[in-house]
């Protein structure tokens, strides 16, 4: 007995100190002083346009407050996570950080006094970032005036705000990543991948995330449900969801570069994505992420599901039809159309659009419950919106409106009942 | 390039059953669901008329409700990811609408006339004991506001008006610091506020609702006229009198109009 619980123990104290080693002997010095030459315009230009890549302005900048002054409260199934503020104030951003500090963050997720960082920082993506790239970043952030603007504590439940919990998690999903270009591709599928799988952490949204918040692998783009968001980010591998094989490559370019293309409009976390991010991106980068995301859904055709296998779907009642058609003729067809046809760069059209068809029908739940804009971008200063419709329509209003559209102008896809909008709003954490 | 998209675009709308919409009350749909078309105010009492108020105020509430200084979930998430630019652009559409108020729906029975007197005692006079200045010092002798950034109070209905002065009190809803209008509220009773606003909602409209200018409200106000409250007003600093233990306030500045100084009795 005695010799187990010893043996116990000592298996115990060899996985603490294994985790121990895996998470701090990175063996970085953060001592030298790696960059020599102070940062040119040039660098300070491209580390600014790879942080608009980063999307990292969304994060790091609190409603009403200066741009990546920190502080903005992002919610977790954890608890609540602040994040940091990267202006050069000494005291309260990265002011007394040097280039090898900047660099363990974003490769090894540790802070510059060596603890390790929450991972709501979507470190194991920017871990693929090359050295070039953070020290541009560095050098952007560098240069941005100081604002004094404390973080505030994380409010993590316990034990998940605690090192150890870190650590261990580390151990589990984390490894600190170089980018390899594969030499069968082109130059442009490389640039592509490294900006979907690095800086974009497109992942992060469009995979699901595990009972311990850790989504799928960097290149995971199967779709998944953001938790806490609330919203579904689709698959973007998926024939029936997006479709991106056979989308003419401009139209997805269109699509990053104003939230709207001939076959979709983005919404909801995305159209922030699209007006703090993509849209500023040149067309050369874009493209390039569209031939990654292209040949990824072209490797993906073989395992889509069989159209005409789908599960067969419980019919409306004739009161239920009635009652969607009279909700539509109210409240959507003024917008949207007669026919779901919507109005050519005002409001998107309802037939034939696959958000309106997915299977997760957590988006259409969300947009109509609380409504919102295309996001605002160079080419639409002023997007139009729809209202939120929380206050007008009851669940069953919103399961009738929502069958309609779903299985009107040849869309076809599954009744949508009361209990499946419901079990949506009760997801709804903040 | 341009031209090229330009040329397509016009085409392209051109050739279209349905020419784009490019006004900006079919870009405020999304408001006008709830406030009303025009902004007229909503059926209920909870959603506030828009049209024809300050600009700066309408733009000011757009950004308390960004940034956490006034609470409507429906309204936040709504805005939340509009620039500053765009919001502006509502507010001045907004403001620029002059659609003619209702008359209100409350006469002078219901109410008890103490009620009534004490209420327009406030909004009139003000009370110097608790160093309250009178509505009419800030919000224009006529209260229908002060352009920019000073709304009117009337054509409100009386569960808006109890809403937002019990709001103001209790900390739910707050303005640009120095918050005036929050120190003032926190210095009457409850009674007081519920006074207030069934004075106010049982208001006719003058015939002119704009809101008049600061140098309208100036000349009616001949003590902020002194060169030290016009200084304070422009660098928004307090007062050296204002914000004591003890109500001894003779002036007041505010963050989200400074422009204008309120002025005890």
């Amino acid at each position: 007995m005695k010799r187990v619980f010893f043996a116990l123990c000592a298996a115990l104290l060899a996985i603490a100190m294994w985790v121990g080693y895996d998470n701090f002997a990175d063996g970085l010095d953060t001592n030298v002083a790696v960059m020599s030459e102070p940062a040119s315009a040039e660098r300070v230009a491209q580390g600014a346009y790879l942080a608009r890549a980063g999307n990292c302005v969304s994060c790091h900048t609190a409603p009403g407050e200066a741009s990546y002054a920190g502080g903005r409260a992002l919610a977790t199934p954890f608890g609540t996570v602040y994040a940091s503020n990267l202006t050069s104030d000494a005291d309260t951003g990265l002011g007394t950080w040097n280039a090898q500090h900047f660099w363990r963050a974003l490769h090894h997720g540790r802070s510059k006094d060596g603890r390790l960082l929450a991972p709501v920082f979507p470190y194991n993506h920017t871990s693929l970032i090359t050295r070039a790239d953070s020290d541009a970043l560095f050098a952007f952030f560098q240069s941005l005036a100081p604002v004094a603007r404390a973080t505030p504590a994380h409010e993590l439940r316990w034990p998940f705000g605690t090192q150890a919990a870190f650590a261990v998690w580390r151990s589990l999903y984390f490894k600190p990543a170089t980018f390899h270009a594969d030499a069968q591709q082109s130059p442009e599928w490389n640039r592509g991948a490294y900006l979907v799988q690095g800086l974009g952490h497109c992942a992060a949204c469009h995979s699901a995330r595990d009972a311990l918040g850790a989504s799928g692998a960097l290149d995971d783009l199967s779709g998944g449900v953001m938790p806490g968001v609330n919203w579904y980010a689709p698959s973007l591998l998926s024939v029936p969801e997006t479709d991106l094989v056979h989308t003419p490559p401009a139209e997805i370019v269109r699509l990053l570069k104003t939230g709207q293309s001939s076959h979709a409009w983005v919404s909801g976390p995305m159209g922030e994505v699209v007006q703090n991010s993509t849209q500023y991106l040149r067309e050369d980068d874009l493209r390039a992420m569209v031939t990654y995301l292209q040949s990824r859904a072209q490797q993906a055709l073989h395992d889509q599901p069989d159209p005409t296998a789908t599960a067969p779907s419980r019919k409306p009642s004739a009161r239920s039809v009635a009652n969607g058609a009279a909700v539509y003729k109210d409240h959507c067809a003024q917008c949207h159309g007669d026919q779901g046809q919507g109005k050519t760069e005002v409001y998107p059209a309802l037939a034939g659009n696959r958000a309106v068809q997915m299977s997760d029908i957590t988006n259409l739940v969300q947009t109509l419950t609380y409504g919102g804009f295309s996001p605002v971008t160079q080419t639409q200063p002023q997007p139009y919106g729809m209202p939120p419709f929380v206050l007008t329509l009851s669940d069953r209003d919103m399961a009738d409106v929502l069958t309609h559209i779903r299985q009107q102008w040849g869309n076809r896809a599954p009744t949508v009942t009361e209990f499946d909008v419901n079990r949506v709003r009760v997801l709804q954490t903040h | 390039m341009k031209l090229i998209w330009t040329l397509a675009a016009w085409l392209l709308l051109g050739t279209s059953a349905h020419a784009v919409d490019t006004s900006m009350a079919e870009r405020t749909r999304a408001c006008t669901h709830c406030h009303g078309e025009q902004g007229k105010a909503g059926p209920d009492g909870y959603y506030p008329r828009l049209a024809g108020k300050p600009a700066g105020y309408l733009f000011h509430q757009l950004q308390n409700f960004q940034q956490g200084r006034r609470h409507y979930d429906l309204m936040a998430r709504l805005i939340e990811p509009l620039p500053d630019a765009y919001l502006r652009d509502m507010a001045q559409y907004f403001s620029s609408l002059h659609v003619p108020y209702p008359a209100p729906a409350l006469n002078a029975s219901g109410v008890p006339a103490d009620v009534l007197a004490r209420g327009k005692a406030l909004t009139l006079n003000g009370d110097a004991s608790r160093g309250v200045p009178a509505c009419v010092s800030c919000h224009g002798a006529q209260l229908t506001g002060v352009a920019p950034d000073v709304p009117g109070l009337l054509g409100l209905p009386l569960d808006y008006l109890n809403g937002q002065l019990g709001a103001w009190q209790s900390g739910q809803r707050r303005a640009h610091a120095p918050d005036c209008m929050a120190q003032v509220v926190k210095r009457l009773a409850s009674d007081d506020l519920m006074a207030v606003a069934q004075y106010l909602a049982r208001q006719p409209l003058p015939a002119n609702t704009s809101p008049v200018s600061l140098g309208v409200l100036r000349a009616s106000n001949p003590a902020s006229t002194k060169q030290q409250v016009a200084t304070d007003a422009r660098t928004g600093a307090m007062p050296s009198r204002t914000m004591g233990a003890t109500p001894v306030a003779t002036t007041w500045t505010c963050g989200s109009a400074p422009g204008v100084v309120g002025v005890l009795p």
